[in-house]
């Protein structure tokens, strides 16, 4: 059996930056940045208070009339994921059960697959709050009254908003989707891993095509206060969010929390050929490892993990560090995480350090958690289709020991291959490797 | 040729015992994990009683030198911890793994970069007091509004950054990777209850193909806690017989009334076939079969025809180039809710046709209860040992038959029969729907 080649064919994102791929990469390409001070909730006693907000657009638009009821079961992580996906494969032109309800269906939906990476979605405390009012004893939450009364107050299907795969599970039944479904839950790596193993898929003709990606919103209160109190969250520039965000800079101060969506429709070549589908990018490489470190929290000082995914990833599509024009790095904006990543880059790339473009868009949009990964990959995607680099804001001093090539400009480039690295306090760590289609 | 995937450890932790075979002896001998719910107060909820898992203590599993790093793991850690270092031991893997490939005298040993991990690993259990007092403390009842300031107020000096860590659910494959030294694929998955039977089949793709020669996977999970019940007993999924919850956990029974909520891990040791035999270590069984689809119906509700279920089978039996002749034990999902043992029913007839009346089905979950996304591990593990025993697990309380579950589900008492492949299949929440089919291991 030849070798089945998967290509990237549609393109979803939503994040601070905007909706849809054109609106976000335009917004990359202005020097726009999305980040600001807290809206959704009062963010006054958080030490950290500014985050990269997502638009929210009416559900309604994205879900099909005979779907909408379900839409009260859409947290926003699931929100998010259904608007990105919707955007993918309108993106794509996929006539799906959702896009074309008249018919005129144009995939196997047996054939097609779903796999999401997803967070730890925290219940929405307003509700659990008008539920848990019914459970006061003196002014105290009493457990045994919760149990008696207070937990009739929360909708029956309460839990089902909450679960991770329920992102995979909506898209899956909006467009009929019937194959391979999974949801990554390996946090801020879960939508390269996603990504990663629905290409796996595809090449292993499980299916020939697969939605994939990513989405997680951690602008609430509990995501942000988990951030606060692990010491990562950026607590210098509440009064300039503007600059908060500083990927690989001198004076990096944390990172950013933010939310969104990236999904991409990956394709069997020749099933996308004969559909006519545009052919944005070739994925020619995967890899996963893992970092160690001794609190879970910061990853070793060498990101080891990070280097040898960026290997894996390298040696599957054949191709020698030199010849990598872009990588899309994670750049979380903590500074010692920023000078692991650099670390490992060197190690991966060696002398074509000097050169390669390296770019960091966490300064745009902050810290989508679950989507970042499979947002990077869009962007390279977009950077090597138009061949246009999007310049690196709020890095103007990237301390020299880096040894990374971080262009203050946008830049015109003729990109071959490019790259896209993720990592994630607890150890997990991916890299993808995409080549323009010869 | 796609490279062949046997098993060579396994471990649980699991509320019918802490270690393999005290589980595999209690569930032969027909024994109920299931009791009063101690964990927390839940007097007054619709549901009282599940199956804990209690008295495990992991840092006494661990080696002494490393139990600091996993001091503060949350419950489903600990349990995998525990799970994973029997299957580690039984699968004479050293603690930890060298970097680098190992050949010679000593023994042959893959590099780390190809040694990882793939959970169907839950999240960990909320800090709910705290979580719960912010919440209050922040609600502004009059105006029906959140005072997010003096939730902050409440929430930060008492919610503890490692307690809130430990919660996410990549963290049970870092506590395993940071002791084993894993520097491979390390990834997990949470889809519903049917993720840890998801994670094997893709952990077994994973060796397939070359991304990995050895993993540790499995899965790990613990709901009992005040959320995780409310969340089940609104769904109206538990079981509510409070007045006898030995007996509450009834799968293909016509009393059936919802399934028992549980908690524990399964781990299991997969590897390539010539890694196994490089090692000269001994294969507890093979798998063959892998089927994965979605059910793209309902988030509530299973296809009501099975259709993804079928369809999960038939791609495992195809996947394992086995005939439906050839399947000679299932184990079932079977959860004890009234649709799901229904439709799975269903589902076998749907594959299997007349022959689905010869095949010998069993639901562990009637004695262990339901571990949700650890429960296809634990039910792979007792598939391998059925095939090593030659005897199958009952399912007990199975008293009153139910005309819509009529298939032959070795009611309450185990049956020694000859088991040569074996199949164990899980559905989960939203239509997710996995089968693995193992063979025992010859040449």
């Amino acid at each position: 059996m030849t070798e089945r080649r998967v290509v990237i064919t549609g393109l979803g994102v939503i994040n601070a930056l905007g909706t849809g791929r054109e609106e976000y990469f335009q917004a990359l390409l202005d020097g726009k940045i999305g980040i600001d001070r807290i809206k959704v909730f009062d963010p006054g006693e958080f030490p950290s208070q500014v985050a990269g907000e997502a638009p929210r657009p009416k559900m309604s638009d994205v879900v099909p009339k005979v779907y909408r009821k379900a839409t009260k079961l859409m947290s926003r992580d699931i929100g998010l994921a259904v608007i990105a996906a919707d955007g993918a494969i309108r993106d794509g032109r996929i006539k799906t059960k959702a896009t074309n309800p008249e018919g005129g269906i144009d995939i196997d939906p047996v054939r097609s697959g779903v796999n999401i990476g997803a967070g730890l979605i925290c219940c929405d405390l307003v509700e659990l709050a008008t539920a848990a009012q019914h459970a006061a004893e003196d002014g105290r939450f009493s457990l045994q009254k919760w149990g008696s009364e207070g937990m009739n107050m929360l909708t029956p299907l309460w839990l089902l908003k909450y679960l991770p795969n329920m992102l995979s599970c909506h898209i899956s039944i909006i467009h009929d989707l019937q194959g391979p479904s999974n949801s990554i839950t390996c946090a801020e790596v879960s939508g390269t891993l996603s990504i990663g193993e629905a290409y796996r898929k595809i090449v292993h003709n499980k299916a020939d095509l697969m939605v994939a990606g990513g989405a997680e919103s951690k602008v609430e209160a509990m995501g942000l206060l988990r951030q606060c109190l692990l010491g990562r969250a950026c607590t210098k520039y509440n009064d300039r969010p503007k600059d908060a965000c500083r990927p690989f800079d001198r004076d990096a101060g944390g990172m950013v929390i933010g939310e969104g969506a990236g999904i991409v429709i990956l394709e069997e070549l020749e099933h996308a050929r004969q559909r006519g589908a545009t052919l944005y990018a070739e994925i020619t490489g995967f890899g996963a490892s893992n970092n160690f470190s001794r609190d879970f929290v910061e990853p070793e000082a060498s990101a080891k993990g990070v280097t040898i995914a960026l290997q894996k990833a390298l040696n599957e599509a054949k191709l020698s560090p030199g010849e990598i024009d872009l990588l899309v790095a994670h750049g979380i904006a903590i500074a010692s995480n920023d000078r692991a990543e650099a670390t490992a880059i060197r190690e991966a790339f060696g002398e074509h350090t000097k050169t390669l473009s390296v770019l960091a868009t966490k300064s745009r949009f902050g810290n989508c958690g679950a989507a970042g990964g499979a947002i990077d990959l869009i962007t390279a995607v977009l950077a090597l289709y138009e061949r246009q680099v999007p310049s690196n804001v709020n890095c103007p001093n990237p301390p020299s020991e880096y040894g990374l090539n971080l262009a203050d400009s946008n830049q015109a480039a003729d990109i071959n291959h490019a790259m896209t690295c993720s990592y994630t306090y607890g150890g997990q760590t991916a890299a993808l490797t995409i080549s323009r289609l010869s | 040729m796609t490279r062949r995937v046997v098993i060579t450890g396994m471990g649980a932790v699991t509320p019918l015992g802490h270690n393999v075979e005290e589980l595999w002896r209690r569930l032969l001998a027909g024994q109920s994990g299931v009791g009063k719910t101690t964990i927390f107060d839940s007097g007054t909820f619709p549901t009282q009683f599940s199956a804990q898992v209690n008295g495990y203590d992991h840092l006494r599993d661990l080696p002494e030198n490393i139990r600091a790093d996993h001091r503060e793991a949350c419950r489903n850690s600990r349990f995998i911890i525990g799970a994973a270092l029997q299957a580690w031991r039984q699968a004479n893997l050293p603690i930890p793994l060298p970097a680098e490939l190992r050949d010679g005298k000593i023994g042959y040993l893959p590099a780390a970069e190809q040694v990882g991990a793939y959970l169907g690993a839950g999240e960990g259990p909320i800090d709910f007091d705290n979580f719960i007092a912010a919440t209050v403390n922040g609600w502004q009842g009059e105006k029906m509004e959140m005072d997010w300031k003096a939730w902050a107020k409440t929430a930060f000096p008492r919610m503890n950054a490692r307690r809130e860590l430990e919660q996410e659910p990549n963290m049970p494959g870092a506590h395993l990777a940071r002791i084993f030294n894993l520097r491979g694929p390390c990834m997990s998955c949470l889809t519903a209850c049917a993720a840890s039977t998801q994670a094997i089949g893709e952990a077994t793709e994973l060796i397939r193909y070359a991304d990995a020669d050895i993993i540790i996977t499995g899965g790990t999970h613990s709901m009992i806690h005040p959320l995780g019940v409310t969340g089940f007993n609104r769904l109206t999924a538990l079981s509510t017989r409070n007045d006898d919850p030995s007996s509450a956990s009834r799968p293909f029974d016509g009393e059936r009334d919802g399934f028992v909520l549980a908690e524990g891990a399964g781990a299991l040791i997969i590897e390539e076939l010539e890694t196994a035999r490089r090692r000269g270590v001994n294969i507890l069984a093979e798998i063959i079969g892998y089927g994965s689809t979605a059910d793209a119906f309902r988030v509530t509700d299973q296809h009501e025809d099975g259709r993804g279920g079928i369809a999960a089978v038939r791609m495992a039996l195809e996947n394992a180039n086995v005939g439906i002749d050839q399947i000679d034990y299932i184990s079932a999902h079977g959860t004890g809710t009234k649709e799901n043992d229904s439709i799975e029913t269903l589902i076998i007839k749907g594959v299997f046709g007349p022959r689905a009346y010869q095949i010998p089905i069993s639901s562990v979950k009637s004695m262990l209860g339901h571990l949700i996304a650890a429960a296809g591990a634990v039910e792979l593990i007792t598939c391998v040992l059925a095939i090593r025993d030659q005897i199958a697990p009952p399912t007990t309380n199975l008293t009153h038959p139910d005309p819509k579950c009529d298939l032959d589900y070795i009611p309450n008492q185990a049956r020694k029969i000859p088991v040569n492949v074996a199949m164990s299949n899980s559905f989960g929440f939203g239509g997710q729907n996995n089968t693995l089919i193992i063979r025992r291991f010859v040449d």
